[in-house]
């Protein structure tokens, strides 16, 4: 009998010797050690594994993971990562990015990287905040907020990450956070498992420039009323006591009291129902608005799709099989060829 | 009709017409018919920047240029002996071109009123009927009504009867330069292997313009050009941008690696693009990216991966690429940048030539950001040149930038083609786990030739990080340090120059060792200045010719090489970029000449510089 030596692999195995540098207290800390927990579990030989990453805090990340890795530019580790993978299928890449890198300057290749839905994981750290460059307004962050740039206000209507996402066919869809490591170890999981881009939009908490942003949705205090944890095939509850539900009427969503309803009239939620993905990444009201309607975490839509990477392949193994294995004399020759003696 | 046959050493057939009008089929065609003749060969397109400008207009017009002989030939030609107009608006678009005496061949159907006025000639002006052509020959032939009366009872339409004109032109020059039409008939057959209604209709049209030459009451010269005395070998004909994505093939196969090729559409780039995804069986990997930055940054991706990362455009998509290529610096991996240099700056004339983006490729990037340099002489001439970037890439751990313009991408020429199994091997050393109990792998620890180790996902045991910010020496570790930033930077510098151990020295291309005048060129001015410098000195000039294929870093003997003789002369299509870099490295007053047009050097005009230089 022999053994693999990736089983007994740990966390600290997947731990490089480099100090980690990010503020105290920063949320990338939690994100970076659920990674490097899950990571033993997912039976993938430590070499075959890499980490992309752009600029900007999150995309330090890459320095401190004992795998292969990049710290390229801003904005583009989707890019590199779709090269990659485009010639080594059989790596697990991991793209990791924030809200500026992959909104902002990164935006343009985000969308292409889902639409090809290369098999890559793209954890997406969302701070709401440029931090790297001191504080300024991002993508994400909310119209109005006071920033180092936006002393009046920011002006800019923010991304819904998850909508668009969803706009641009991605084929998995999650979020988690950084205060909720099982959660996250759970989600990040089943992104390595999903074949195709796997999304991982997580909230992030930059305690230096943007501090609380999504407290009401870490803190014990308020995260069970605020927030919906989705599980697939079962109804949609939250609630202090779990004493709420979704309820669909017609396409509008309807926070529903349990005690007036049955748990069979509430929505169940199905992963692979885009019809319902569709409206719950919509679940994005300001917390502080009356009669709004809890966040979503977990994974709100999954689709098998074929992959660039598998598509790629398929066409050189027939082009193959159509003109036979390459000769190099016969492409030099050409068609149309003379002597001159 | 008795025609006269004349003996002819070289001409210069100009075809023009509507972008819509088949001009580039009918000259690609003769040109495949004269090579295979044995002729020598220098083609030049010359599309408009439209792809279907309204018809008829200036701005509408496609040229093809050919320069066909019995003696070698390096030039698409100065001028032209013979202009082939399909309408008033090639006619007026061309005629300067046509040299005093020269044959024009009009399609009368496309000088009536309404074709004069949309060439904007006056209100009944026909250049065909007012004497202005009167020191040329001029046939006028009805190609439209002959073309139709050739095909009538075809059942085809009159619009695609119409379309088959290109062929009847083609005929009838096949005729006068006495030349078979089995060439084109072979590709007719193969072109329209699912329609061969369409290829006997088109084959009916040339044979009938053949036939017009022989039976035409209008008196035509014939002419015979001979094969010419070509360097014995086996021979076919070669576009740039075909020659590049060969070499790229060739290069991927004899260093055993899979060629990734990310880039974006780009004129006059994107035939590379074209022809490599033809060939998908020797497992090229083609990728149209959304971007330019996406373009190099996959290939970047797929270099990291142990692949040949390629990827081109023309200047403003290389500017896009300037701050990834920085990154490849940094990350001391393979990647081969094309750049078919087009007119700029900004847009500038996507459909003509320059050679305005060397300080580009030297100097347009922030930091100390060195990448060595190549640059192709002649459509052929890509093939070898881009198998060095690759080889250069490969073996030194860095970017290069491979630099052709749209004059070579899109010009064709013989080519003597080489046997794989003769070109030069690209030797690959992936980084192997040869570490000892406890060792750690140092990604940044180089040779003597200061090259790190390709250490490739997927080997255990030495997972490493690279990226962007500078890295300590040997550990690749991020790092501020300040001795150590100088140390990489001159570390960098270094390695880039090592090169020049590796390159062959700059050798004469014509002319004597020293003496009064060397013409230092580089990319496609070669055929022109070659052409020049030749007369010259048949003409009892004391100059000689250099064309440099390496410009970062230079060859090792090219300091002694410029100081040989009393004068440098350096024509670039430019403003002056190369002689900035000659001047600066070798301290020598070269001289320069340069042409801002977007079109090529004449051998003539180049001719008398180099006589005002000898004075």
């Amino acid at each position: 009998m022999s053994t693999t030596d990736t089983t007994k692999l740990t966390a600290k195995d997947f731990t490089s010797d480099q100090e980690v540098r990010w503020c105290p207290g920063c949320g990338d800390y939690s994100i970076l050690k659920q990674v490097q927990t899950v990571m033993p579990e997912l039976g993938i030989p430590r070499e075959n594994i890499v980490f992309i990453s752009g600029i900007g805090c999150s995309s330090r990340f890459p320095y401190y993971m004992e795998t292969y890795g990049m710290h390229s530019i801003h904005g583009r580790a989707t890019a590199v990562a779709s090269g990659l993978k485009a010639t080594r299928p059989e790596l697990s890449v991991w793209i990791v990015t924030g809200d500026g890198d992959a909104l902002s300057i990164g935006g343009n290749h985000l969308i292409h990287l889902l639409r090809r839905n290369f098999d890559v994981n793209v954890l997406l750290f969302n701070n709401q905040i440029y931090g790297l460059t001191k504080g300024q307004y991002s993508p994400t962050s909310p119209e109005g907020q006071v920033t180092k740039s936006t002393p009046a206000g920011s002006l800019d209507h923010p991304f819904n990450p998850l909508a668009l996402v969803l706009g641009a066919s991605g084929t998995f869809i999650a979020r988690s956070m950084d205060r909720d490591p099982v959660h996250l170890r759970e989600i990040l999981k089943r992104a390595d498992r999903h074949k195709g881009t796997s999304l991982v939009e997580i909230y992030q908490n930059c305690n230096v420039f943007n501090d609380g942003v999504f407290e009401v949705f870490t803190e014990k205090t308020s995260k069970k009323a605020e927030t919906l944890f989705l599980e697939h095939g079962k109804p949609l509850v939250f609630g202090e006591k779990g004493e709420k539900g979704i309820r669909l009427d017609g396409f509008t969503p309807r926070v529903v009291e349990l005690a007036d309803t049955s748990l069979n009239d509430l929505w169940i939620h199905d992963e692979r129902d885009l019809g319902k993905a569709t409206l719950l990444v919509r679940f994005f009201d300001d917390p502080a608005k009356v009669d709004h309607l809890p966040r979503p975490f977990g994974i709100f839509y999954e689709e098998d799709r074929a992959c660039y990477e598998d598509l790629m392949e398929a066409q050189i193994t027939e082009a193959i099989t159509q003109k036979g294995e390459s000769d190099l004399d016969a492409l030099l020759r050409g068609k149309n060829t003379w002597t001159i003696a | 009709m008795k025609t006269e046959n004349e003996i002819k050493q070289d001409v210069v057939i100009l075809f023009a017409g509507d972008s819509g009008d088949g001009i580039q089929l009918t000259g690609t065609q003769f040109t495949n018919t004269a090579a295979m003749y044995g002729n020598d060969i220098s083609t030049f397109p010359n599309f408009p920047a439209e792809i279907r400008a309204p018809q008829g207009t200036l701005p509408g017009v496609s040229g093809f240029q050919l320069h066909f002989g019995s003696v070698e030939i390096f030039t698409p030609g100065d001028i032209a002996d013979v202009l082939v107009v399909m309408n008033a608006a090639a006619l007026k678009a061309n005629i300067k071109q046509l040299k005093p005496g020269g044959t024009i061949i009009a399609n009368t159907d496309g000088f009536d009123p309404k074709n004069l006025k949309l060439a904007k000639y006056p209100e009944g002006v026909n250049p065909l009927k007012d004497g202005s052509l009167e020191q040329f020959r001029l046939i006028e032939v009805d190609v439209t009504k002959l073309t139709r009366n050739a095909l009538s009872g075809s059942g085809l339409g009159t619009k695609e009867t119409d379309r088959s004109k290109n062929m009847f032109v083609l005929g009838l020059v096949c005729w006068m330069y006495n030349r078979s039409l089995d060439p084109t008939i072979e590709f007719l057959k193969e072109q329209f292997r699912k329609r061969p209604e369409l290829s006997e209709t088109n084959e009916k049209v040339l044979r009938a313009g053949y036939a017009y030459g022989d039976t035409t009451e209008t008196p035509m010269t014939r002419y015979e050009v001979k094969a010419a005395q070509l360097e014995p070998g086996n021979y076919r004909g070669i576009m740039g941008n075909q020659a590049t994505a060969m070499g790229l093939i060739a290069a991927a196969k004899k260093s055993g690696l899979t060629l990734f090729y990310g880039t974006y559409p780009i004129t006059p780039a994107s035939d590379i693009l074209h022809e490599l995804s033809k060939h998908k069986n020797f497992g090229v990997k083609t990728f149209q990216a959304e971007d330019e930055i996406a373009a190099v940054t996959a290939s970047i991706g797929a270099s990291f991966g142990g692949n040949l990362g390629v990827t081109a455009s023309s200047g403003p998509g290389i500017a896009l690429k300037g701050e990834a290529i920085g990154l490849a610096v940094m990350l001391e991996l393979p990647l081969v940048i094309c750049n078919i240099q087009r007119g700029g700056p900004s847009t500038g004339l996507p459909t003509k030539t320059e050679q305005a983006d060397l300080l580009q490729v030297m100097y347009g990037r922030n930091g100390e950001c060195p990448v060595p340099v190549v640059a192709a002489k002649s459509p052929g001439d890509c093939f070898e040149t881009v198998f060095e970037a690759a080889r250069i890439a490969v073996e030194h751990m860095t970017p290069v930038f491979f630099l052709s313009d749209g004059y070579i991408a899109n010009g064709a020429e013989p080519w003597k083609y080489p046997v794989a199994a003769d070109l030069p091997a690209i030797n690959v050393r992936f980084a192997k786990n040869e570490l000892k109990e406890g060792e750690k792998f140092l990604p940044y620890k180089r040779d003597e030739r200061l090259v790190r180790a390709w250490a490739i996902p997927g080997t255990k045991g030495l997972e490493h990080r690279v990226g962007g910010i500078e890295k300590e020496a040997e550990t690749g570790n991020v790092s501020y340090d300040p001795d150590n930033h100088e140390l990489m930077v001159k570390t960098r510098a270094a390695k880039v120059a090592n090169i020049a151990d590796s390159i062959s020295l700059q050798a004469l291309d014509n002319g004597p060792q020293k003496g009064k005048l060397l013409v230092l060129g580089w990319g496609s001015t070669y055929g022109a200045i070659k052409t020049a410098v030749r007369e010259v000195i048949a003409e009892g000039g004391d100059v000689a010719h250099a064309h440099l294929r390496y410009i970062n870093p230079f060859p090792k003997n090219l300091g002694e090489l410029l100081n040989s003789y009393e004068k440098v002369l350096i024509p670039e299509m430019n403003n002056g970029q190369l002689i900035r870099l000659i001047r600066d490295q070798y301290l020598v007053d070269a001289k320069p000449f340069n042409k801002i047009k977007g079109i090529p050097f004449t051998s003539g005009e180049l001719k008398t510089k180099i006589y005002e230089l000898l004075k």
